[in-house]
């Protein structure tokens, strides 16, 4: 009966809550271009430099260097975004989008910069012509264009640090070396991750990069973080309901000002300042918004909190038979007796043994292919590792291996095991020296 | 009641969902709560882990189903080179299907990532689904990493590449942090699936009781099942397998009419040595399923077929019989203790120099030792009694050898001049061969002196 009421009353409630998480999920997962946070001096850097290009026919080329998730796609994307608001650039500037992940050799590259410029040699969406017919074109277009009357190509390459790893930087070269000289104007921005990406250029290339440099670090502090978080939550003024809106809104201010999300917040603070890990964080707390829990509270950011942090391989752990569990124990005293070395089944096999010899009760008693069986699935899920490649050339029992685990963690999984045997913790337990 | 929310739309159908998957509540309610409706972005990438059997397939693939949302499960291990996979994806998005009246040729042509992304937004279009979200499932996607490098950094960040509402699904046994590429890359959501309790399996287990026996009957027998196996197996799949193929045995007092359905202690004591052998047998793969059956249909003693590993006998000529017993003597005895091993007049010998010191390990337990090809012919001169004479035939009875895998050649850097060798023979393997040609082996080893 109450579920039926509750139903009938909330209609809207349930429109409202969709349209919520319509809006606040295209924020988290899509990255929408907004504005961006604390990089004012940054965003004016850039937009004076591509103005420069749009509109004087300047030809430039710059580094925007940042750590993965501070938004560098955002900053330029708003950059762009304002910058095709003005109608003169709108109608003069062609862009070039290229990313390392796709364009993984200079041809493919080539001709994805013929495809996009819309270049003669293009029929629909395939283009013709061998890697050399196409440099030879691309350049000669690109040279027979001069400041005054040619319009301005914006060159965007994400995943710069891949492009330095295609043969002889040979696409590097070019569109530098025509950022150079009085040419078709161009602007090359690379997006990187790699500080040190200077240091992959060949010597001619790094020669004819400006070395203009724009670094996004995450240099805010915590209350700001705070307030980024209150402001990614907040649903906007366009809102349809007005009501709910505000209500949401009332409940998003009251929620930062909780002791226990402020907790939650410092731990996460203190472990990664970038966009994308508390993204992830709300993501997971939005889903937890439903018709009958129409509010975020603070356990829900608490409950998507402890799945953010999961240790996966404490749940591996947890996951594993109980003589499985028996032979990581043996790893980890051999790892202890022999400081680290590497070891073989044999070796483990021997020390599972004078485990068994000593309890009372042969209930670990099995027989060594079943042992060696369990021995395997340890290595197929990647908690232990072989030491060399030649896994054909050497027996199986032979091979040597290392653990890939560290005692405490070994230790923390014992004692979430359910009911694991009381001997087995206490031969973990005891260590022979 | 159940605590979903704006998918009212979807709510009996998540309910018809968790009475056919169970012991998953929580975790179709996280993946369906993050999966969101259909015109929602949802996140570009979710990797979800788990080990063996814990439904990370099936659950995916029964809830999107379900939902109907538009989506492609494709296998990793099917698509060994990046243009299958592509192009498996671009198929099932467009729903064509190799068949004989298309030469089995895929519906486009697709070799480079980026020609993937252009290809893809095509067919998204032509099918009208860019309103909403489109879910590709990777399975097994550890093979992933041994693919191109930027596959995998690729498809992580596949929504933001294609600019379509898209999201991958990657499923895998192994843990994110394996996968991490060293420069980086988007982090998906990460999931995990958890173990079957003891309950749980129990209660999954207990569901395909067969017809004609009460659930309670079967219920005895899972747990008796259980109560053997589940110190070394945890996998669903194999509880299920010994489960189908022991039941006949466990049945059979109730059918020839020595015991009543109730009668537990009786059951267990008839099936529990018999459930005790399967573990050496059926579980190691020694015994193939069907011989097992048939073994319990005659009504034989199981255990009494000779298993796989029982044929590893194998004839060899005499001359290559010593060489092996050579070479394993070779490799698993230190070189200083040749001479007092194998020379006739080894001249005075202090005994307290040869008493076995105290050494750490084993040789047996460290595995064998490489050895050069001369001290392999030294040792099988002085094993083989007769003269032999270094013809031909027996070096190539050695390059038989390496070729049978008995031994191997370590370094590959030279062939001709001294080539290093390993022996891989097992110590039961090397006495029953010894045995044949009535030479004592464990007199020869230095280990058990």
């Amino acid at each position: 009966m109450s579920k039926r009421k509750c139903k009938s009353n909330s209609l809207s409630l349930g429109e409202c809550i969709a349209k919520a998480h319509m809006i606040l999920r295209a924020r988290f997962c899509h990255h929408l271009p907004g504005k961006p946070f604390g990089l004012e001096a940054q965003y004016k850097n850039l937009m004076d430099l591509l103005k420069q290009t749009a509109v004087q026919g300047e030809s430039n080329s710059v580094l925007i260097v940042g750590p993965r998730g501070v938004g560098k796609t955002m900053l330029l994307k708003s950059v762009l975004n304002e910058l095709m608001e003005m109608k003169y650039v709108k109608e003069n500037l062609l862009q070039v989008h290229l990313n390392g992940l796709l364009q993984t050799d200079d041809k493919v590259a080539l001709k994805e910069i013929t495809r996009q410029l819309q270049l003669e040699n293009v029929v629909g969406d395939k283009v013709f012509g061998s890697f050399a017919e196409n440099l030879a074109f691309l350049l000669e277009a690109l040279k027979k264009g001069n400041r005054s009357n040619s319009r301005p190509v914006l060159f965007v390459l994400d995943e710069f640090d891949l492009f330095a790893h295609h043969k002889n930087q040979t696409l590097l070269y070019n569109l530098l070396d025509v950022a150079q000289s009085a040419q078709t104007p161009v602007a090359v921005v690379g997006l990187t991750c790699r500080l040190d990406v200077l240091e992959l250029l060949e010597k001619r290339v790094k020669s004819r990069f400006s070395h203009r440099q724009i670094h996004l670090l995450n240099a805010f502090g915590f209350k700001q973080y705070v307030e980024m978080f209150q402001q990614q939550l907040i649903l906007p003024k366009e809102f349809p309901d007005g009501r709910f809106a505000q209500e949401w809104n009332q409940n998003i201010q009251c929620l930062c000002k909780d002791k226990m999300v402020e907790d939650i917040l410092q731990k996460h603070f203190n472990s990664s300042k970038d966009f994308r890990s508390l993204h992830m964080l709300l993501m997971l707390t939005l889903s937890h918004v439903t018709v009958s829990n129409p509010n975020i509270r603070p356990t829900d950011l608490l409950a998507a909190s402890r799945q953010y942090m999961m240790d996966s391989k404490a749940n591996v752990l947890h996951g594993l038979s109980v003589l499985e569990l028996c032979l990581i124990i043996a790893m980890k005293h051999l790892n202890s007796i022999y400081e680290g070395e590497p070891f073989n089944f044999e070796m483990v096999y021997n020390e599972f043994q004078n485990f068994i010899q000593r309890t009372t009760h042969s209930m670990h008693n099995f027989k060594k292919p079943v042992v060696l069986k369990a021995f395997e699935h340890l290595q197929q899920l990647e908690l232990i590792k072989p030491m060399d490649g030649a896994s054909l050339r050497t027996h199986k029992e032979y091979q040597l291996v290392k653990l890939l685990l560290d005692s405490s963690q070994i230790m923390d999984a014992l004692q979430k095991y359910p009911q694991c045997p009381t001997d087995v913790q206490l031969w973990a337990a005891s260590s022979l020296d | 009641m159940s605590k979903l929310d704006h998918g009212e739309y979807s709510e009996d159908r998540i309910l018809l969902l968790k009475e056919k998957l169970i012991c998953r509540d929580p975790q179709i309610l996280t993946l369906q709560s993050i999966l969101g409706e259909p015109h929602h972005y949802s996140y570009p990438s979710i990797f979800v882990y788990g080990h063996t059997a814990t439904g990370k397939t099936y659950v995916t693939q029964m809830l999107l189903k379900t939902l109907k949302f538009p989506h492609v499960i494709v296998n990793c291990v099917e698509c060994f080179s990046s243009r299958m996979l592509f192009e498996q994806i671009l198929n099932e998005l467009q729903g064509h299907s190799l068949s004989p009246k298309n030469e089995y040729s895929s519906y486009l042509q697709c070799n480079t990532l980026n020609e993937f992304v252009l290809l893809y937004k095509q067919v998204v279009h032509k099918q009208n689904l860019h309103n909403q979200t489109v879910y590709i499932v990777l399975d097994k996607a550890e093979h992933l990493r041994e693919m191109d490098s930027n596959l995998l950094p690729g498809f992580l960040r596949f929504q933001e590449l294609a600019e379509e509402n898209a999201t991958v699904i990657f499923l895998s046994e192994i843990v994110w942090e394996k996968f991490r590429p060293s420069t980086g890359c988007f982090e998906p959501l990460i999931l995990h699936f958890p173990d079957y309790s003891k309950a749980d399996l129990q209660k999954i287990l207990s569901r395909d009781h067969p017809p004609g026996f009460s659930a309670d009957f079967y219920a005895t027998y899972i747990n008796i099942l259980l109560g053997v196996f589940y110190t070394v197996c945890r996998d669903l799949k194999e509880l299920r397998h010994l489960a189908a193929i022991n039941f006949p045995k466990f049945c059979e007092p109730v059918q020839k009419g020595d015991a009543k359905e109730e009668d537990t202690r009786r059951l267990w004591r008839n099936i529990e040595p018999h459930l005790k052998k399967t573990i050496e047998t059926v579980y190691l793969r020694e015994v193939s399923s069907s011989q097992w059956e048939r073994l319990q249909q005659e009504g034989k003693e199981g255990g009494q077929l000779k298993g796989l590993s029982a044929h590893a006998h194998v004839e060899l000529p005499f001359y290559s019989k010593f060489l092996l017993i050579a070479a394993y003597l070779s490799s698993y005895n230190p070189a200083r203790t040749d001479k007092r091993f194998f020379s006739k007049h080894h001249g005075k010998i202090k005994k307290t120099s040869f008493l076995k010191k105290h050494e750490k390990t084993s040789n047996h337990l460290l595995g064998p030792k490489p050895f050069p090809l001369d001290r392999l012919l030294a040792i099988f001169y002085s094993i083989v009694d007769s003269r032999v004479t270094p013809t031909a035939n027996i070096f190539s009875q050695i390059a038989s050898l390496v070729a049978l895998q008995l031994i191997t050649h370590v370094g590959h850097d030279d062939q001709l001049d001294g080539p290093k060798y390993k022996c891989t023979t097992s110590l039961d393997f090397i006495t029953a061969i010894a045995r044949t040609v009535n030479f004592d082996i464990v007199r020869y080893l230095y280990d058990f002196l």
